[in-house]
């Protein structure tokens, strides 16, 4: 700490107080080196490119193939799986709906399983988009539901309530984000660039609908078990430390085929289609049943729809 | 300062200044060595354990999906009311023209920046992606302004921090080269920071009161609740801080600031009381859902009730606070008024840290029951950071206060060999 030009230390040298400062900077500096310590193996995983990505709405067409090419490489890196990476935009004229009837559901939960697998959920937490309630008969009251069931379905005296991202149009969750990595696409799915996300969890404050999840750590899949069909937007593997969410299963939507959750429920309870469509089955519904919104005081205006027979 | 020949042009006396703290910032009595140390040891415990959290992701802490934010929110919603909470000396120094208040402002502004780089050091180990700290930057990130409520809290706390740092900076730095301070450089500033001050609390109380699927935290009372809850924890850790600077340095300290402050602290105890009971009568006469946080938290619901005694702790802690403070023993006796002055700060710490993030989640939206209690690891971080905090704090006094009394100055620097002080050099 001693300088050449500074006169007072000069006169003696080095002062035994200078040489304990220099000595107490020593090992501090060393102590948190050591502490820090762990941090290495993580810069390790961290490429310059991923680090320096721009937001998903800004990337050029030949950006965007450079990313899926780099994420595709990573899968197989990391997760010795071969898998394609697709950038999906939305379908000119959709506007997708999704209609859940609660006279039919009998709460097996197949929809969350078939939810876990297609997204390629962590193994470990037995993740999923969906939670499914039971409800008591006679009330729409969740505070007397539980997600916690645990015997053979349908039980005396109760009804399931599947709950799903609602795809809010009037969404808290995109509203609340502070980098604007989650947005309404112009088909109304509500998604997020993982690449993106800083993992401030204000948006999993914000849903009430319980429909966002966070990666705590990094999701563990066996390779064998690893959708391979992916999309950016969409079920990807997600990054440690981003929000994750249901999007209408939009690598598969997109592309004309029914969200996974709809394909796995074994009573027809799920009804999926584009809203615009006058002679979809998602427009009948809509426009001859009787519809429950969940939470519709909230003004939020979901594109998740209940209905009675 | 008479012995000064000839003025210095500020870029030499600047780098003067500088040097010149941060000699000052690393010298000092056994005292300071020892508490820096005890401190750095802290700090290094809560880095490691962030190291860890980085690299293992944060399924290290106990926070779940359920219950989203932890600790680390709550020590932020804190400290954002501590550091305004030292507003509370800067409008009796500037708007009443309090002349000893004035002389011990400092004091407040310090502890508002600590408490801002301490508010800043919590939101980022929050994060999940703290590599992507960019995106938050206007410009080359994506700011979400002005939807975002967070991007309003990033630009308060900011710049709340970067106009203490000017106002500090700036008259610290003049009194070294022993000018007097130009009013037009500072006192726009100093006003400027007592509506910021403010501004950051009402921002922090709006980031929860916005969310119309959380009813506990969605009452309009919730940015008054959280100002009147600073008014108190500020003006407390200021009447210990301010005891400690008189036992420890040359700072004249009378008892008139304290004085103000222990008068101030007898009406924002009361009022932050009446606000929470408030809201707890609208909360509990009216019942149903919007009561379930609550009931929650102060009684338990459906068998859980692990904030229970925490926050009856932070009941009693405030109440008996506040009866100590209306007491005229808090006018003479100095242990009388601090033993009230550390129950209402841990009091504040409890009811606005864990006991408002924490029911916000419990139950869920889908009123289901997850608990949360902090891991180990979200303790030591926390620790890490109010060391680190104090840490700033102390070095900040430490260089502030031999500046204000004039025991330092660019005049003795030229004048006088650095004299061998102290401990430190004794056989």
């Amino acid at each position: 700490m001693s300088t050449p030009t500074d006169k007072k230390t000069e006169a003696n040298g080095v002062t035994r107080r200078t040489a304990v400062k220099a000595l107490g900077a020593t090992l501090g500096a060393a102590a948190f080196a050591k502490a820090m310590a762990p941090l290495k193996s993580w810069t390790s995983e961290l490429s310059v490119d991923e680090f320096l990505q721009k937001h998903y709405r800004e990337l050029t067409p030949e950006a965007m193939q450079e990313v899926l090419r780099r994420l595709e490489q990573n899968t197989l890196e990391q997760y010795g799986a071969e898998v394609t990476i697709e950038d999906l935009p939305p379908i000119e004229g959709v506007q997708f709906g999704y209609a859940l009837n609660l006279s039919v559901c009998t709460g097996c939960r197949k929809c969350a399983e078939a939810c876990h697998k297609e997204n390629n959920h962590d193994r470990a937490t037995n993740n999923s988009y969906i939670r499914v309630l039971e409800m008591e008969q006679g009330s729409m009251d969740m505070e007397r539901g539980t997600a916690a069931y645990d015997h053979a379905v349908p039980a005396p005296g109760k009804f399931y309530m599947p709950v799903q991202c609602h795809q809010c149009d009037n969404a808290p969750c995109v509203d609340v984000c502070p980098v604007q990595a989650t947005w309404k696409e112009k088909d109304g799915v509500v998604v997020v660039d993982y690449n993106w996300c800083i993992g401030c969890r204000y948006c999993e404050a914000a849903c009430p609908y319980h429909a966002r999840r966070f990666n705590w750590k990094k999701p563990e899949i066996p390779a064998e078990e690893i959708n391979p069909v992916q999309a950016y937007l969409a079920n990807r593997i997600r990054p440690k430390g981003v929000v994750e969410k249901c999007h209408f299963c939009l690598h598969r939507t997109r592309k004309g085929k029914l969200p996974a959750c709809l394909e796995a429920c074994p009573t027809g309870a799920r009804v999926f289609g584009n809203l615009l469509d006058p002679k979809s089955e998602i427009r009948w519904v809509l426009e001859n049943k009787r519809v429950y919104v969940l939470k519709e005081e909230l003004g939020l205006r979901p594109r998740f729809f209940y209905f009675f027979d | 300062m008479s012995n000064a020949p000839k003025e210095q042009p500020h870029y030499l006396s600047y780098p003067r200044f500088i040097w010149r703290s941060l000699v000052l910032a690393t010298d000092g009595s056994i005292v300071f060595y020892v508490w820096m140390t005890f401190l750095t040891a802290l700090a290094l415990v809560g880095a490691n354990a962030y190291a860890h959290q980085v690299v293992e992701g944060m399924a290290i802490t106990n926070m779940t999906d359920h219950v989203s934010w932890g600790l680390y929110i709550a020590n932020f919603t804190f400290l954002v009311g501590l550091a305004a909470g030292g507003v509370m000396m800067v409008i009796p120094a500037y708007l009443y023209d309090d002349h000893e208040m004035h002389d011990v402002v400092i004091i407040g502004e310090l502890l508002a920046i600590a408490a801002l780089i301490m508010c800043l050091m919590f939101v980022v180990v929050d994060l999940g992606r703290p590599d992507r700290f960019w995106h938050l930057i206007p410009g080359i990130g994506a700011f979400n302004w002005p939807v975002s409520m967070l991007t309003w809290d990033v630009i308060v706390l900011n710049g709340y921090l970067a106009l203490n740092l000017h106002i500090v900076g700036y008259l610290l730095y003049t009194r070294f080269v022993g000018k007097t301070p130009d009013k037009r450089w500072y006192l726009p500033f100093v006003f400027m920071s007592i509506a910021w001050a403010i501004s950051i609390h009402t921002v922090t109380a709006f980031l929860y009161s916005g969310l119309g699927g959380r009813p506990f935290w969605n009452t309009a009372i919730l940015a008054p609740r959280f100002l009147a809850s600073a008014f108190v924890a500020g003006p407390a850790f200021i009447i210990i801080t301010l005891q400690l600077v008189r036992w420890f340095t040359k700072l004249p300290v009378g008892n008139g600031p304290i004085r103000t402050l222990t008068t101030i602290l007898r009406v924002t105890v009361l009022l932050n009381l009446f606000l929470l009971g408030s809201e707890l009568f609208t909360l509990f006469y009216t019942g149903g859902h919007h009561a379930a946080s609550a009931q929650y938290l102060y009684f338990g619901l459906h068998g859980y009730n692990a904030l229970v005694p925490w926050v009856w702790t932070a009941i009693v802690f405030n109440v008996v606070g506040a009866t100590m403070f209306l007491h005229p023993r808090s006018r003479d006796r100095w242990a009388w008024l601090n033993v009230a002055c550390v129950l209402v700060f841990v009091g504040v710490w409890i009811e606005k840290g864990m006991g408002l993030i924490i029911p916000g989640f419990i139950p869920s939206t889908l009123h289901e029951m997850v608990e949360y209690v902090p891991s180990l690891a979200e303790w030591k971080v926390s620790v890490g950071i109010w060391a680190f905090g104090l840490m700033v704090y102390t070095v900040a006094l430490k260089i502030a206060i031999p500046v204000l009394t004039g025991q330092e100055s660019l005049a003795r620097m030229n004048a006088e060999p650095e004299p061998d002080e102290d401990m430190g050099a004794a056989e």
